[in-house]
């Protein structure tokens, strides 16, 4: 039994050193315009609130003899309307109704429209068809004749113009929220509510009313100003307020009497509409981009056509560099990627060869980046945050760091070309998997219509695709996972690459197609002389397809040889202990020891070797300067001080 | 040992009725007539590629779905009798995707807590206790109890997963891929954990994996799903040495093994029949090497083939003993 607690002492306290990401708000206010909106909001609301407490006249003490009088005038800061009744004190109270009114009409139709959301979304089904068509049915009216009609049947007043308001906007809600709820009640931890013993009504309360939550926010505050704009209107038309009650909207339409001898009777309102509106849409914007996990992500920023490249990078200089016979030659790679004010070292320093017709299997677990490794070799890492801090990547006799883009275009899917792992979401699901393989070989190639087909139904066959012509013409989603993969291999082989970078082309598949496609990808690259860097975590496919094989630990190559021998007699204890986790099969007493701890976050490596936290033969030694790459029993190198030599036991040290 | 859970002919269709314009839905049928039985104390192990139904059963199992047809029966009771509390607290489930099946919103106490709450009726000292109780069994420093899901790894969230399920008492834990969302160094944590408690607390597993060499090493006995139907069953040790079956042998040929490069036997494509369109005979007949024409019109059905009474095999040209 080695099993590790969860909590090292180390590792809580990095997580407490970490720094924080900033709260919600700090967030909101370092947004210029949503801190503006909120200013203003205050401002608004505050002078509102406080309308009772401040020295105003009565708003509806009429005084015929004063009848509008100018803005500034003696006693009346805004002037009078067209009873003498004061600007100010109308203006403030009526502001304090429209907001009311907008804002409980919001909330009311919030609170309905969700709940008939969640409901539909949730129970799915017949119920679900009943509720979203009524809503249908409610939105199919135009929006404002719904309003006045539902008005026209309850008649004039404050009170029934909020009820219209909130009915014609509870469809809005409804189908916002229950799109969402229906993607949430398909989740897992729904499902593993169900089996705590948790009923419907408690699941939708405890479970998806929370996720759903910032999106009703959002919605919320992006819909008051629309709100408090058709309170407004409803009074303008006398449908709202009914005289001597002020708003904003029956303000307005009072102004309208005496717009051309006293404009200032209509503006005032309407300047005042204009700011809470304005403000709180800004505010309203403003939450939402701080709850929206996509823009948080940052998902929205547009990634450039390549990596960035640090302009004075360097690279470690060996003298055999421009004479080696590889296809590939990688010196010194190292990728960064800059979030807020950590860096984190995704690739620290990667040396890699490969020369024509080998296949080279880079393994290692998640994090360890060799994904980014293969990403950057063709500047596919997007920048930001990705940037290429030093190394040179040498394709051939080019370094393909320094290319121009438009070589950088052509080298891409024509003479290195990558296979990833899940065809689904690299084929367009919209286009046939022929003019997708047509369209990889016209990028590159200038031939007519007929020539591309004629080599897209040779590449199909190529990679064994039963029956091609009736197979060209299908879609993505209509093929097998397998299927999928080896047209994926017909786009790759399109332009005959001298380099495949395949990202774990097989992790998806299941066994009995995994090994079909390790076949097929084999006798290729042993048919055309290909290189192939093959990436995966599966030291079982590892074995099957390369030659060499290369382990990635924290952003470095820790051991590489040939595949045979690091298999038979690793040096590194990192390798050994990955060797050693596994299952295999035909060996079912095989005791599984696992790895102690967690890899090292790479936003803060430590000095030394980055396995040595972890390491049961690790020294004094091992915790300080760079360690270098050496040859163990001259067959393979490994970046270790104590290194294992065969037959060596690891349990023993620990 | 006497058999806990009985499964009796267990079919699962989708799709299927008639429109309301009278044309029928496309049919589909995930489980076909599946009957297993598992004894208290051991593992089943359930192996298949995606497809097969697997999936499709586990979820039966614990009541997530029901059975078109067929039983499934916990100590001679039938599953659905006495609803799906009762059920909850004797079988439950861990997910594939540990940290999807943790509600991102809640802490990791609300989570632990509400088989506690819900199924046992705990009160909060009992509730404390048994959660104390839980964080030793798997590993869980207490002070994570205040913490959200996103702040764990795979596996410390696969760890929670487990002590969720635990959480409730059960005595069988269907666990669906348990380790494949995993990265290969934490694997073996979460099996070591497996086995311990399995051991500590007398639970059994239906233990549900596509990975061959992890069913090998945790499974008492597996049975092999094929296209909706258990093709092969057998104690562990017996299937993995010499199967019956052609797909079991092609399975086991076809995975990686560390360390080995294996002939791999070709032709083979990989291709499940279409299910909207099953074929009217073994439903392996198009990919199998040992194929002849009477497979094409029987569908065989699971039985004894002359090698003891526990090692059955859906197949009329049975592999012989090597």
């Amino acid at each position: 039994m080695s099993e590790t607690a969860i909590a090292s002492p180390s590792e809580a306290q990095k997580s407490k050193a970490r720094p924080r990401r900033p709260s919600a708000f700090a967030l909101l206010l370092n947004n210029r315009l949503a801190a503006f909106g909120l200013v203003v909001l205050v401002l608004v609301v505050a002078s509102a609130l406080l309308a009772p407490l401040l020295p105003l006249a009565d708003p509806n003490a009429t005084d015929p003899a004063n009848r509008l009088a100018p803005p500034l005038s003696d006693g009346h800061l805004l002037g009078t309307d067209a009873l003498g009744r004061d600007m100010l004190s109308r203006l403030l109270w009526g502001t304090r109704v429209s907001l009311a009114v907008g804002l409980s009409a919001s909330v009311i139709a919030a609170f309905a429209g969700s709940l008939i959301g969640l409901i539909a979304g949730y129970a799915g089904g017949r119920t679900d068809q009943l509720l979203m068509r009524f809503i249908d049915l409610m939105m199919a009216f135009p929006y404002i004749l719904l309003a006045l009609a539902i008005v026209a049947v309850l008649g004039p007043g404050l009170i029934n113009a909020l009820y219209a308001i909130a009915i014609v906007n509870v469809p809005f809600f409804a189908r916002n929220i229950r799109g969402i709820t229906v993607g949430l009640a398909r989740r897992e931890f729904v499902d593993a509510a169900r089996l705590s013993g948790k009923g419907p009504v408690r699941i939708v309360a405890s479970e998806i009313l929370p996720n759903v939550l910032p999106t009703i926010v959002i919605t919320l505050s992006t819909t008051v100003g629309w709100m408090i704009l058709e309170t407004a209107g409803l009074s303008f038309l006398g449908l709202g307020a009914q005289p001597p009650q002020a708003d904003l909207g029956s303000m307005l339409g009072e102004g309208r009497k005496v717009l051309f001898t006293s404009p200032f009777v209509s503006l005032v309102p309407g300047l005042m509409i204009f700011l809470v509106v304005l403000s709180i849409n800004l505010l309203g914007d403003g939450i939402r981009d701080v709850l929206d996990p996509r823009l948080k992500a940052g998902a929205l920023a547009k990634p450039s056509a390549r990596t960035a490249v640090e302009k004075n990078r360097r690279w470690p200089e060996t003298k055999k560099d421009e004479t080696s016979d590889a296809v590939l030659d990688v010196k010194g790679l190292e990728t960064q990627f800059r979030i807020g004010r950590s860096i984190h070292r995704a690739v620290g320093g990667v040396d890699l060869s490969i020369r024509p017709g080998e296949c080279l299997g880079l393994i290692g677990e998640s994090g360890s980046g060799k994904s980014v490794t293969a990403m950057s070799l063709t500047g596919l890492v997007p920048s930001p945050p990705g940037r290429i801090t030093g190394g040179k990547v040498l394709f051939e006799t080019d370094d393909l760091l320094a290319v121009s883009d438009k070589e950088l275009r052509a080298l891409r899917g024509g003479a290195v070309s990558y296979v990833f792992q899940d065809p689904l979401a690299t084929l367009h699901p919209l286009f046939p998997v022929g003019d997708q393989i047509a369209e990889a070989i016209r990028a590159h190639q200038p031939l007519d219509r007929s020539e591309a087909r004629a080599k897209v139904l040779d590449l199909m066959r190529q990679v064994r695709i039963p029956n091609p012509e009736a197979r060209m013409e299908a879609y993505p989603h209509e093929l097998s996972g397998g299927l999928r993969q080896r047209i994926s291999i017909a786009m790759a082989l399109a332009n005959d690459p001298k380099l495949i970078i395949a990202d774990e082309p097989t992790t998806a598949l299941d066994v009995t197609v995994q090994a079909q496609v390790l076949k097929l990808l084999d006798g290729l690259r042993r048919e055309r002389g290909t290189a192939v860097l093959f990436i995966t975590h599966d030291f079982g496919v590892v074995s099957e397809i390369a030659d060499r094989v290369a382990v990635m630990y924290a952003g470095r190559i820790v051991e590489t040889g040939p595949t045979a021998e690091v298999m038979a007699n690793p040096a590194h204890p990192y390798t050994r202990m990955l060797i050693d986790c596994v299952p295999v099969m035909g060996e079912p007493e095989r005791r599984l020891d696992a790895i102690p701890g967690r890899p090292p976050p790479v936003d803060d490596l430590p000095d030394g070797c980055a396995f040595a936290d972890r390491c049961p033969r690790a020294a004094a030694d091992c915790r300080s300067g760079d360690i270098a790459m050496r040859d163990i029993r001259g067959r393979i190198e490994a970046r270790c001080l104590h290194p294992l030599s065969p037959g060596d036991a690891l349990r023993g040290a620990a | 040992m006497s058999d806990m859970l009985e499964i009796r002919d267990l079919t699962r269709r989708f799709g299927g009725g008639r429109t309301i314009f009278g044309t029928t839905k496309p049919q589909l049928t995930a489980v076909r007539g599946v009957s297993l039985d598992l004894k208290r104390g051991e593992t089943l192990g359930i192996v298949g590629e995606s497809g097969c139904g697997k999936s499709t059963l586990a979820r039966m199992l614990v009541g997530l779905d029901r059975p078109s047809e067929g039983a499934i029966r916990l100590d001679g009771k039938d599953l659905t009798e006495g609803g799906a509390k009762a059920l909850a607290a004797r079988v439950q489930y861990v997910f594939q995707d540990p940290v999807s099946s943790l509600n991102p919103r809640h802490t990791i106490r609300q989570i632990l807590e509400a088989p506690m709450k819900h199924l046992l009726r705990l009160n909060g000292s009992e509730r404390k206790k048994r959660l104390a109780d839980l964080c030793e069994a798997v590993n869980l420093n207490p002070d994570f109890l205040v913490r959200y899901p996103h702040e764990f790894s795979g596996g410390q969230a696969q760890r929670i997963g487990i002590a969720r399920a635990l959480a409730a008492e059960p005595d069988v834990v269907v666990l669906d891929e348990p380790v494949s969302a995993l990265d290969v160094s934490v694997q073996a944590q979460v099996l070591n954990l497996l086995d311990r408690l399995k051991r500590e607390r007398d639970l059994t597993y239906v233990f549900i994996s596509h990975d061959l060499a992890v069913i090998e090493s945790v499974a008492t006995r597996v049975a092999v799903m094929y296209f909706g139907r258990v093709v092969e069953t057998a104690p562990s040790r017996k299937l993995f040495a010499a199967p019956l079956h052609p797909y079991t042998d092609l399975l086991l040929n076809s995975a990686p093994v560390p360390g080995k490069q294996r002939l791999r036997a070709g032709g083979d494509t990989g291709e499940l029949p279409d299910p909207y369109n099953p074929p009217s005979g073994c439903a392996f007949a198009e990919r199998c090497p040992r194929v002849e024409e009477d497979c094409r019109r029987i569908d065989p059905p699971l039985e004894a083939k002359a090698r003891g009474d526990d090692h059955r095999a859906a197949c009329l040209h049975p592999l012989p003993a090597d």
